[in-house]
């Protein structure tokens, strides 16, 4: 019965190649393939090579292990076929042929990096930079030397995220309903998904969040939560991230079930792609019940932002800021199919000078810059974006997802910041000295 | 079309809703953008910029006639002679007023010096990647060189590695035609067997790849004075890589168009998307529209499919740029039965049923070749008055047959957005605006 489940769904996805009228625009947006011969392009590894992968037959071509899986090549396709998708699946029948490295196992797993060093953190990035100890992880496990590496700070989100809802709790004892309510007179609840980045790496990213969503009358929660197994799955290792995400999903959705109208919101782009799609379409997850409800009321910061602009319901008491920012869009942030949100969200900004950079990807897709086999393929295809960010004159540079912001200040040596912390600061938040 | 779920999930409010974002929807929305209205464009994908010449063709042919040399006069007889043509709906007169306001935005929107060049009065004639030779009435600066009437003494470069380009091919034809064509090949250090043309113009964004490419070119030429070469020359800065390698070969450089990928078709695009976004309007590409709300007459909103659920785009007007049987707009099925793939609209130019679809020869007039939304004379779609069809999907024309379809694509989305503004009142359209 499974069987004949994964036969269909598969055939969906797989069906989709028919409408292959070999355009060859996927090769034109193709990040990897323009970088490198190592990769032939979505094309040929997709459409072109399905056609000889056979259930039960060994894997045609190991080349699809170098595809970075950033999905850019779906999103143009005018015909609709489902190229990055087939390719994921065709990685996971290589890693199930082929096994997979130790390392892929440990790197794609922040939860457990991120209980392990949080608490050493100070030893921990110290190891992290300390040129020995990283050649030494490169000849042992494969993690490049001089990939980006982010910085352990040391504290975890969720401990101020509880500090905070214990403060809000006795506000509302003394002042219950601060904040414009929504349509139906009730302060409007959103589920803040916070995601591993800003668990361990940047808390001040999500604290941020809460603050522009209090700013703007939102009560926020935030329950537990681990990884959305994007990771994993982008490594090859479907069933490890099957449990990993249907695990957030129940942990997100119990305060769905309750509130008709509450909805999460997550500033890691890529971790919220996942929630809404790539958990259901890539691993096959479209029945869970849990998954479904969360997908469909996920929202990126951003998109939130600019939706209740649309409608007037977004504060815009900004304070002018006086400078240049680059703004790129990531991959994952593009497969959401929303456009741009957040150049409009900035645009809002007075006296901010928006730039917005045109390449098409950084490079790092999540951990395959990280590699020691594809780092120098991830600089190659980040090379016009860091052009770009140069010639731009911006100190700054804001970017919707975290390992896309460390690639990019590794790249130029740029500061990388979500766009949210634009918005914070001319709320004025930044003084508000939380 | 909403349904239960979170309030959050109403459509978002604009003054219009452009669908598609080939050469037509981009002109229709950067037009309202620049008239100050809130435009979003949706898109499944990019449209046929990637995949044509990047030139704009107003007319090359006309049934019964010669080639097309003065596109500005034959347009009038064609008008003349078919009335169903989408140029006789539009007149001369909008042709010839999209065409400067092409030459105003894409000037503003440019890589520095990377203009296009030409006009109604007179088509250029450029090598195709066979060697034929195309009237196209603008063209961007670094295919001008190959204008057939200047061009006597040829050397056709190709490499190896760049599979769908034919030296030998080109020359041999151009030679036909009395041009003094010789091919050359170049062995290029490129790391792959097989490469596209973008992969090449990467390339040529570089200037120390020039200087390389140069020094290996320069003792292959004769006494040529033109070297015509496969659109490659960068994307970044083209004019400065065509006037690099002028100036280091010592003779004019043209490009010619290739197989897709379509380098100076994606330059054509980067300008639309910048022209757009400098005038406000929002783009959003992979959204597929899947669905509409319709009341009566009237669309009210569409639905595309996102990541996770449908987004919903509601306004007071739309306009339908989702070309034709090419990119999908429009579908004939299995069962031979034709239709409008995205909003159900009413079809013309079908042939009755029983009626052949086609006839062998592929340039021959195909008998569903001028199939289009039924339209009236303000192109607004017949049974949906606030939707206004522009580009490929409009009946009557045959754009391959007639070398039009670019010229039909700007004439057309630049007139969509004149109706839509003028329909809506004086100055910029009505509807909710951001304050
Ligand atoms: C390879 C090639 C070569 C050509 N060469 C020439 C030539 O030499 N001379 C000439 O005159 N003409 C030529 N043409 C034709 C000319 O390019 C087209 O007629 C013209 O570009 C059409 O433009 P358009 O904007 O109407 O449609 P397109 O550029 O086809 O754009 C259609 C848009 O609609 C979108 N779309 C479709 N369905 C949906 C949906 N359901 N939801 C959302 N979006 C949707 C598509 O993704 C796309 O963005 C050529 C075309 C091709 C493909």
């Amino acid at each position: 019965m499974s069987d004949l489940i994964d036969m269909i769904e598969h055939g969906s996805l797989r069906g989709s190649l028919d409408h292959c009228v070999k355009c060859t625009i996927c090769e034109t947006a193709c990040p990897v393939s323009n970088a490198t011969p190592l990769f032939p392009g979505p094309k040929y590894a997709g459409p072109q090579s399905e056609r000889y992968r056979v259930a039960g037959e060994p894997s045609v071509d190991a080349s699809v292990d170098y595809c970075s899986g950033c999905g850019i090549c779906s999103q143009v396709c005018p015909q609709g076929v489902k190229i990055a998708e087939i390719n994921a699946r065709a990685r996971d029948a290589l890693k199930r042929e082929h096994g997979v490295p130790l390392r892929d196992r440990i790197i794609t797993r922040p939860t457990w990096l991120g209980r392990i060093g949080t608490p050493v953190a100070p030893i921990a990035n110290l190891a992290l930079n300390l040129r020995p100890a990283r050649i030494l992880a490169e000849k042992a496990l494969g993690v490049h030397r001089d990939a980006p590496a982010p910085r352990f700070a040391g504290r975890r989100f969720s401990t101020w995220a509880r500090a905070r809802g214990r403060e809000r709790r006795a506000d509302r004892a003394t002042a219950p309903g601060a904040g414009p309510p929504d349509h139906r007179g009730l302060p409007r609840r959103v589920v803040y998904f916070h995601g591993c980045g800003t668990e361990f790496y940047e808390p001040w990213e999500g604290e941020k969040v809460v603050e522009v969503l209090e700013h703007n009358g939102f009560q926020v929660t935030v329950p537990r939560q681990g990884c959305c197994g994007l990771p994993l799955q982008s490594s090859g290792l479907f069933d490890d991230a099957r449990r990993t995400v249907l695990r957030l999903a129940r942990s997100l959705s119990a305060p769905l079930r309750d509130d008709a109208d509450a909805i999460i919101v997550g500033n890691a782009t890529s971790c919220t792609l996942m929630l809404k799609r790539e958990g259901r379409e890539i691993l096959g997850l479209e029945d869970d019940p849990d998954l479904r409800l969360v997908s469909r009321r996920t929202y990126d910061i951003c998109e939130l932002l600019l939706a209740l602009h649309d409608r007037g319901e977004l504060r815009t008491d900004f304070r002018p800021i006086r400078e240049i920012v680059a703004y790129h869009a990531p991959c994952q942030q593009q497969g959401h199919g929303i456009g741009k949100p957040a150049l409009d969200l900035l645009a809002l900004i007075p006296g901010l000078e928006v730039r917005e950079m045109n390449a098409r990807c950084c490079g790092i897709a999540g951990t395959y810059g990280l590699k020691a086999e594809k780092h120098g393929i991830s600089m190659a295809v980040g090379r016009d974006l860091f052009d770009q960010v140069l010639a731009s004159g911006a100190p700054t540079v804001a970017c919707d997802s975290e390992t896309c912001r460390w690639q990019i200040a590794h790249g130029t040596g740029r500061r990388s910041v979500h766009p949210i912390d634009f918005l914070h600061r001319a709320y004025g938040l930044d003084d508000a000295g939380a | 079309m909403t349904g239960p779920g979170p309030a959050l999930d109403g459509p978002l409010h604009f003054d219009a809703v452009v669908i598609g974002a080939g050469t037509a929807g981009m002109t229709a929305a950067i037009r309202l953008a620049q008239s100050g209205a809130r435009v979003c464009v949706v898109a499944k994908g990019v449209g046929s910029t990637h995949l044509a010449a990047g030139t704009i063709d107003v007319l090359g042919r006309i049934d019964g006639e010669e080639r097309v040399t003065e596109p500005g006069a034959a347009l009038e007889r064609l008008i003349a002679s078919r009335p169903d043509h989408p140029y006789a709906l539009l007149g001369s007169g909008v042709v010839a007023d999209s065409l400067s306001w092409f030459f105003e935005t894409a000037a503003a929107s440019s890589p520095r010096g990377y203009e296009y060049v030409g006009g109604l009065e007179r088509n250029m004639l450029l090598p195709t990647a066979v060697g034929a030779l195309r009237p196209s009435t603008l063209v961007p600066i670094t295919m001008a060189a190959g204008e057939a009437s200047a061009l006597h003494r040829a050397a056709i470069v190709g490499t190896h590695a760049l599979r769908d380009f034919h030296p030998s091919l080109c020359a041999a034809n151009l030679r036909e035609a009395g041009i003094e064509a010789r091919p050359v090949f170049l062995e290029l250090e490129l790391e792959r067997a097989d490469m596209s043309a973008l992969g090449i113009a990467r390339r040529f964004d570089d200037p120390a790849w020039r200087a390389l490419f140069c020094a290996q070119l320069s003792p292959a030429l004769r006494s040529e004075d033109h070297v015509g070469l496969p659109a490659m020359l960068g994307l970044r800065d083209p004019h400065a890589a065509l006037a690099d390698l002028e100036r280091r070969l010592g003779r004019r450089v043209f490009e010619i168009p290739t197989l897709p990928p379509s380098v100076p078709g994606m330059r054509l695009y980067e300008i639309l998307r910048r022209a757009l976004r400098s005038a406000g309007g929002r783009l959003v590409i992979g959204a597929e529209v899947v669905a509409a709300e319709r009341h009566g007459e009237r669309i009210a909103a569409v639905a595309t499919r996102a990541a996770g659920r449908e987004s919903h785009y509601a306004a007071p007007w739309f306009v339908l740029a989702s070309g034709g049987l090419a990119s999908g707009g429009i579908e004939l099925d299995s069962s031979w039965r034709t239709s409008e793939r995205v909003l159900g609209l009413p079809l013309r130019g079908v042939p009755d049923a029983g009626e052949p679809r086609f006839v062998p020869d592929f340039f021959a007039e195909q008998p569903l070749g001028r199939v289009g939304v039924a339209v009236d004379p303000q192109l607004r779609a017949e049974g949906a008055e606030n939707v206004v069809v522009a580009g490929a999907a409009l009946p009557g024309q045959a754009p391959w047959r007639e070398g039009c379809g670019e010229g039909v694509a700007l004439a057309s989305g630049y007139r969509a957005a004149q109706v839509i503004v003028r329909e809506s009142g004086a100055g910029a359209p009505a509807g909710a605006r951001a304050t």
